[in-house]
């Protein structure tokens, strides 16, 4: 397998899922002319024309709108936001139109449209541009929301969900589109089902899940626990609605405790409800309480010592792994 | 303009059916206060004459987007009385199954494309269908119809704004009964002529008086036209009038009994009801016409009451489409 990065994982697969079906087309600001703001889009115009890489005006709630509208009588847009936090001028939009036409109509009308972006903190953009969207999307019945983690789910996933015949809300991250990993080679297609959760590694000590920009900060959490002899078990969901439970009560009932580390606000969203099924589908194999290591509950600060405060911390999930395990 | 004077049999087939939304909205209102009837209602009632044009002024493949305020549009499109009846009834024969109610009806079949209920929120929408016939080039036209209140709001602007930069085929229709629930038109805009909004937008703009079904059938006519020959949207402002308030629970004391009677004397069935005994029809044949109605929509009613209710499986297994093969 080779290695690409995320940005070049999301680019294939709406390149690949473009090519494969005419029906496809992404609008957005900056993603034809200047290339994407984050250059996730880099080249399809020139690939495509401008028939189906379409600029638009700074207009969420209209572009929104508009690809809800297509994808009603038979297109799939791909519908991309400069961020996500530019999402919220068209939350009614997604919310009420995108998911509701299909069970308004009882089923006579389809919308199936990707929304995509990047989605959290990047880095010093201060409490306008840091939102973690999740927990806003996650709670609507009608839509699939995607947080994938690596370039290989990236690019598996953003094809299932442009073949899907519902609104998926899909979510990316700034500081993931320059991480690097595998993909299968080019001619291999891979379309990773959505609702699918991943085992990122294996230990037998204790249980985390966590997804996004603080899987990799798990990641790097778990291989210190590992030196100092706690081996952590790690779970990406993938797909945050609909949740898949099921490795994660597989590997609690292995290792009795668990915690789950996101990014978004405490109060609710993804990381409670993680913690709220887990309780109940496998409390009689929990020897601690379920922790969660989220983001401080604050609009996020500009200073970059306060943001990595904010953010979870390696010390943060370490402490937190120590405290279900008992450990000093 | 492209749309040739209707003869009497057209005329006979317009007082038909704006015979048959009126009804069926009295019916409407005289069951909601019996309880059969939940939710919000919002009547027509007055303003018939626009459904009736558009539907007139549409091909059988075209799209139709209205708000809340949606059984005439549905009826004027061919959507059966007994489906629409039993919609508000809030059973599973209605047209959207006891799942959207008065304000959201569906029928996808005829390209009515839904009634949407936050205010300004559908428009974009039916940029977006027209955006697809632009993509795939076939030959169908959208028509989205919204309020006076809607025009404040930014729904409105970016939906106007991008259909006049993409140059799409949609047809934009306010229907402007002057108040927004209860705020006259002059407490919300500083236009009393609102269809000059349409310059900033770089479309046609274009108005008319809405209680005369053939003149609104010519405008919509043209503006479809336009559209369906790639010569981009058009924003039509129709003035008309609700005779009801905004609502069920809208008593509408914020106008005068005074303009209520004078508006009423512009009824538009009224006016095709004159205009065809002036063309030498029999009153009788007006009679018998309504009577039919009548009994239509009675056994709408008797339909309604007498399906079965709403299904949970139905709710159930249509938050999501099946997936299957894209």
């Amino acid at each position: 397998m080779r290695e690409i990065r995320y940005r070049e994982a999301l680019r294939e697969a709406m390149l690949e899922e473009m090519e494969r079906d005419e029906s496809v087309f992404l609008m957005g600001e900056e993603v034809g002319h200047y290339q994407g703001a984050y250059k996730v889009s880099e080249g399809l115009l020139e690939k495509f024309g401008e028939r189906r890489v379409i600029d638009t005006p700074i207009a969420e709630a209209g572009f929104a709108g508009v690809g809800i509208g297509a994808a009603m009588v038979g297109l799939r847009p791909i519908i991309e936001f400069m961020t996500w936090n530019f999402s919220f001028v068209a939350f009614d939009q997604i919310i009420n139109n995108a998911a509701k036409v299909y069970p308004m109509s009882a089923g006579a009308i389809q919308a199936p449209i990707v929304f995509r972006g990047p989605n959290g903190a990047a880095k010093q953009v201060a409490a306008q541009h840091s939102h973690s969207s999740a927990p806003f999307y996650t709670n609507i019945p009608g839509l699939y929301v995607i947080q994938p983690s690596t370039p290989r789910d990236a690019k598996g996933l953003l094809k299932s969900a442009i073949r899907s015949n519902n609104p998926v809300v899909f979510l990316e991250g700034e500081t993931l589109y320059g991480v690097k990993g595998e993909v299968p080679d080019e001619g291999e297609e891979e379309l990773i089902p959505i609702g699918q959760s991943r085992l990122a590694r294996s230990g037998g000590d204790c249980t985390i899940v966590s997804w996004g920009r603080p899987y990799y900060t798990v990641l790097a959490a778990a291989e210190k626990l590992a030196a100092e002899g706690i081996e952590c078990e790690v779970i990406d969901p993938r797909t945050l609605r609909p949740l898949d439970t099921s490795l994660m009560v597989q590997s609690v009932k292995k290792t009795n405790r668990c915690v789950v580390v996101h990014e978004h606000w405490p109060y609710g969203g993804p990381g409670a409800e993680i913690v709220d099924r887990l309780q109940r589908e496998a409390f009689d194999y929990l020897d601690a309480p379920l922790e969660r290591v989220a983001s401080l509950d604050v609009p996020m600060p500009y200073a970059l010592n306060l943001e990595d405060t904010v953010l979870p911390t390696e010390e943060r999930i370490i402490d937190a792994v120590k405290s279900v395990s008992y450990a000093e | 303009m492209g749309v040739p004077l209707p003869d009497k049999d057209d005329l006979l087939r317009q007082y038909r059916m704006m015979m048959v939304i009126r009804r069926f909205e009295e019916e409407a209102a005289r069951n909601y206060a019996k309880g059969k009837i939940g939710g919000f209602l919002h009547l027509y009632i007055g303003q018939e004459a626009i459904a009736v044009a558009a539907a007139d002024a549409l091909a059988d493949q075209d799209y139709i987007f209205q708000t809340y305020r949606d059984h005439g549009t549905a009826l004027a499109r061919g959507m059966s009385p007994n489906a629409a009846m039993a919609e508000l009834f809030g059973r599973d024969t209605g047209c959207s199954r006891g799942l959207g109610g008065s304000m959201h009806y569906f029928d996808a079949e005829r390209g009515f494309l839904g009634g949407w209920a936050i205010v300004g929120g559908h428009m974009a929408l039916a940029a977006g269908t027209a955006f697809k016939s632009k993509y795939v080039g076939d030959d169908r036209v959208t028509i989205c119809f919204f309020g006076d209140g809607s025009t404040n709001i930014g729904g409105f602007h970016e939906a106007m704004s991008l259909a006049g930069l993409w140059k799409l085929p949609v047809v934009f229709v306010c229907e402007n009964n002057q108040y927004a629930m209860g705020t006259p038109l002059e407490r919300t805009s500083p236009l009393e002529d609102l269809s000059i909004k349409a310059t900033g937008y770089g479309i046609a703009g274009d108005r008319c008086e809405g209680h005369d079904v053939e003149v609104v059938a010519d405008r919509i006519g043209a503006a479809v036209e336009r559209a369906r020959k790639g010569q981009g949207p058009t924003f039509i402002e129709i003035l008309t009038y609700r005779f009801r308030g905004h609502s069920m629970s809208d008593p509408a004391k914020y106008r005068s009994r005074t303009e209520l009677e004078q508006r009423k004397q512009r009824d538009p069935i009224t006016v095709v009801r004159e205009r065809l005994l002036g063309l030498g029809v029999e009153e009788s044949t007006l009679d018998d016409i309504d009577l039919e109605v009548d009994e239509e929509i009675d056994a709408a009613v008797r339909f309604a009451d007498e399906s079965e209710p709403a299904r949970e499986d139905v709710m159930l297994s249509t938050v999501l489409a099946p997936e299957g093969d894209a």
